[in-house]
């Protein structure tokens, strides 16, 4: 592989990875907050037990959401220098409005939060997780405020080769932001709410701690309930507006060669050939792209190519189809299964059953917490290959924005020293997830400190 | 003044706060294995960064973003430039992030020692290559007409800049050693007294060493930058360090920090003097030097992310010293740990 490619595998490696946490990180911060909000309120000590659970593995999810961010704040230059060249007078700000409004507010509360609880009283404990919570929603708002201008380029113009800003409010107003923005906080709330349901459920199934982890389910069913239906509607909404905005992306993730004309059918499975240009098969549900995609022609792949020969010349516009085609039935397919279970969850509390005593039902719950990871991943793999091969849409090419200096064997290098200590911290975040969790409520001090002796490393 | 030049000093600024702030982390960071002898006493080591070491290292990461903002050619330049160098950093941070966290959630001997040593490392390699980038920074770096770096990594590692990142290690221990003695009791408060008192002179010295180096390896000495000579603030930098020292004689301990974090502060400003108004200087052509002017992004989004960062900032260091007061006590081995 060279240089090129092997930079847009350490940016999928590094960026996949780290939203592995973030997502749950999001929620989760909102999910203890609620929690720790209903303890102020009622002084019922059981949901300071309650919040104080989930924070510890919130705190464990958090620190590798953090540090794994940490790349992301500077591989754009080692990588992507041409392209940072390029957009950075755009893509810059946004990053570091990022870092001033939200990296310092969540790093410092966080501090507040972990190291306060016997140094504050309740109500501003309790603000300190809020603080958090804010602080990784604003976050997300400003990267993707960054990521959407790759998608849908908004507010600039370009001026001696470079795209330089012209309207900061037109940055905002990117209309790809406000359906992307909402998506993620959705998938966030979700992930967390299904992290929360998977693993009470877990302890019901052994009728351990009851009371706590039934109150814990009953707020990871209706945050899940609420945010899967929003995920949904939302999704629709982007999925219309990106036919219209990167209308190859969509005719990519649908696998639809040639404009069609009124009621299309939707693929449900395709067999593609890419080379050919062509479906060598597909399971279709009647009508069903037209009534989705809000247009009577949905352009076609050969159609779309053409017209970019023409507006951008001589080149290959179509991103990998497969890829993009599959990653969106993934998601839409880990989507439906969420809202069917949380639904159905939600039902359960609505007519007072005891959550306990639907055991086949709660023996599904803890599985499904990869449900939300794959959504979430493959939900990105969608976005970022159907926009191949744009790193901006429209403006330049993921090839011309490499590094023209690092040598292949420097990006391989790091690709494999980020891989090697990423799957480390993978198996140790996922041991001490696993032990944390498992050690219930009480367990919060599993660890006996040895006594005053001489333990010295050296 | 021009919105370039007013980046050029916020830039400065967020170096001067990650420095000054994650300077001492660091230090505790590279003490902790040495000054803690048991695993309750390292604890108690961490602890007394537990509220704050992520917040200080956002200083780093808002640095960056500032750069990126305001001078997109010189992040492109200085990251894809100083590549492996990076990573290396990189690799450091995300260890030593992760391990803070980790490394009491078990309590098996290998976890924590494990842990300790990415503390240890995690915190060194960044203190050793930020004098090296500094160093190769304010000297020139191989760039070519078209901006971009054309040397290899061990361009990097000559000499003087290994001078300097011998430098900024001993200078942020010390700052860690003389912070733990402000913020622990008993034994540790002593062992981090005789940990500031031995490493005092030396890193005093080698700074003193590094700054006479510079003399004669940069333009340090050679013009004012913005109305200030640089090479007096850099002199300034090694005599607030001998203070330290002597300050320490007096039980001073506050004052001694506050003392080595003025001569953190006046290394950084003394390096950003001598740069003005280059951001990268070109060591085959002068005329291929990055500037504030000609890596900057345009002014529109200069005066956007200016009003940004002027109103978001006194707010940032508002709650930011709130913090610090909070947790303004010492840590004692009896109170309950989170590290």
């Amino acid at each position: 592989m060279d240089a090129l490619g092997l930079a847009r595998l350490q940016f999928a490696v590094t960026t996949i990875y780290h939203f592995l946490f973030v997502p749950l990180t999001i929620g989760l911060a909102l999910t203890v907050a609620i929690m720790e909000t209903i303890y102020v309120r009622t002084k019922n000590p059981a949901f300071k037990t309650m919040a104080q659970y989930w924070g510890r593995l919130f705190l464990i999810n958090f620190a590798v959401g953090v540090v794994t961010g940490i790349i992301q704040e500077f591989q754009f230059g080692m990588n992507w220098a041409s392209y940072s060249r390029f957009v950075g007078d755009v893509f810059g700000a946004p990053l570091a409005v990022e870092a001033l409004l939200a990296f310092f507010l969540e790093s410092t509360f966080i501090g507040v939060w972990i190291f306060g609880w016997d140094r504050l009283k309740p109500s501003a404990h309790a603000l300190a997780i809020w603080l958090v919570a804010i602080g990784t929603s604003v976050s997300a708002f400003w990267i993707l405020t960054a990521n959407s201008f790759m998608q849908e380029p908004a507010g600039y113009a370009v001026v001696h080769g470079h795209a330089e800003m012209a309207s900061f409010g037109a940055l905002l107003a990117n209309p790809q932001l406000w359906v992307e923005f909402p998506h993620v906080l959705f998938a966030s709330v979700t992930t967390a709410a299904f992290f929360v349901a998977g693993i009470s459920a877990y302890f019901l199934l052994r009728r351990q701690h009851v009371d706590l982890f039934r109150s814990s389910m009953k707020i990871a069913l209706v945050l899940g309930a609420v945010a899967t239906i929003l995920l949904a509607v939302n999704g629709d909404a982007q999925a219309k507006h990106v036919v219209q905005a990167q209308p190859m992306k969509m005719a990519a993730a649908e696998a639809v060669w040639h404009t069609t004309g009124g009621a299309a059918g939707w693929n449900i499975v395709a067999g593609i050939d890419q080379a050919a240009g062509k479906n060598t098969f597909a399971i279709q549900v009647p009508d069903l792209l037209t009534f989705l995609s809000g247009t009577k022609t949905f352009q076609g792949i050969d159609n779309l190519q053409a017209k970019d020969v023409q507006q951008y010349g001589p080149g290959n516009y179509v991103p990998p189809v497969a890829t993009t085609f599959w990653s969106f039935r993934i998601m839409v397919l880990a989507g439906v299964l969420m809202i069917l279970l949380a639904w159905y969850g939600l039902y359960l509390i609505a007519r007072r059953k005891a959550l306990e005593g639907r055991r086949r039902y709660l023996r599904l719950l803890p599985l499904a917490i990869g449900l939300p990871y794959v959504a979430n991943t493959f939900g990105w793999i969608m976005t970022e290959v159907g926009r191949q091969p744009w790193i901006v849409y429209g403006l330049q090419t993921t090839a011309q924005g490499v590094s023209s200096t690092v040598s292949t064997g420097m990006v391989a290098a790091s690709l494999i020293g980020f891989t090697v200590i990423f799957g480390l911290i993978a198996v140790a975040d996922v041991y001490l997830l696993l032990r944390y969790a498992k050690a219930g409520p009480d367990g919060h001090e599993p660890v006996v400190d040895a006594p005053l002796e001489a333990t010295a490393v050296l | 003044m021009s919105l370039n030049t007013l980046w050029f000093i916020l830039v400065c600024v967020l170096f001067i706060g990650y420095f000054f702030l994650e300077g001492f982390d660091y230090g505790v960071g590279i003490l902790a294995p040495f000054i803690g002898k048991s695993d309750l006493e390292r604890r108690a080591v961490i602890q007394t960064i537990g509220p704050v070491w992520d917040a200080n290292e956002v200083w780093l990461l808002t640095a960056g973003g500032a750069i990126f903002a305001a001078f997109p050619q010189w992040y492109a330049t200085m990251f894809s430039g100083f590549y492996l160098a990076l990573f290396l950093m990189l690799v450091a941070l995300i260890a030593r992030g992760v391990a803070f966290e980790f490394r009491s959630k078990d309590e098996r001997k290998h976890w924590r020692s494990l842990f300790d040593w990415l503390i240890f490392f995690g915190s060194a390699v960044p203190a050793l290559l930020w004098g090296v980038a500094i160093a190769n920074i304010v000297e020139g770096v191989p760039i070519d007409a078209h901006m971009n770096y054309v040397g290899g990594f061990f361009n990097l590692l000559n000499p003087y800049a290994i001078v300097g990142g011998l430098a900024t290690l001993l200078v942020f221990t010390l700052h860690g050693a003389v912070y733990l003695t402000m913020k622990t009791e008993g034994e540790l408060n002593e062992r981090a007294r005789r940990a500031a008192y031995s490493i005092g002179w030396a890193a005093a010295g080698i700074a003193i060493l590094f700054v006479v180096l510079s003399a004669f390896r940069t333009d340090m000495f050679d013009k004012p930058g913005l109305g200030v000579w640089p090479g007096v603030v850099a002199v300034c930098a090694g005599l607030s360090l001998i203070a330290t020292r002597l300050l320490l004689d007096r039980h001073k301990e506050g004052w001694s920090f506050i003392s080595t974090g003025v001569a953190i502060l006046f290394v950084v400003v003394s390096v950003f003097l001598t740069l003005f108004p280059r951001v990268m200087v070109s060591s085959l052509n002068p005329k291929w030097d990055l500037t504030v002017y000609n890596a900057a992004s345009n002014p529109y989004s200069l005066h956007v992310m200016t009003i940004v960062a002027l109103t978001a900032l006194p707010i940032v260091l508002a709650y930011l010293a709130w913090t610090y007061w909070v947790f303004r006590q010492r840590t004692s081995l009896k109170q309950s740990m989170h590290y």
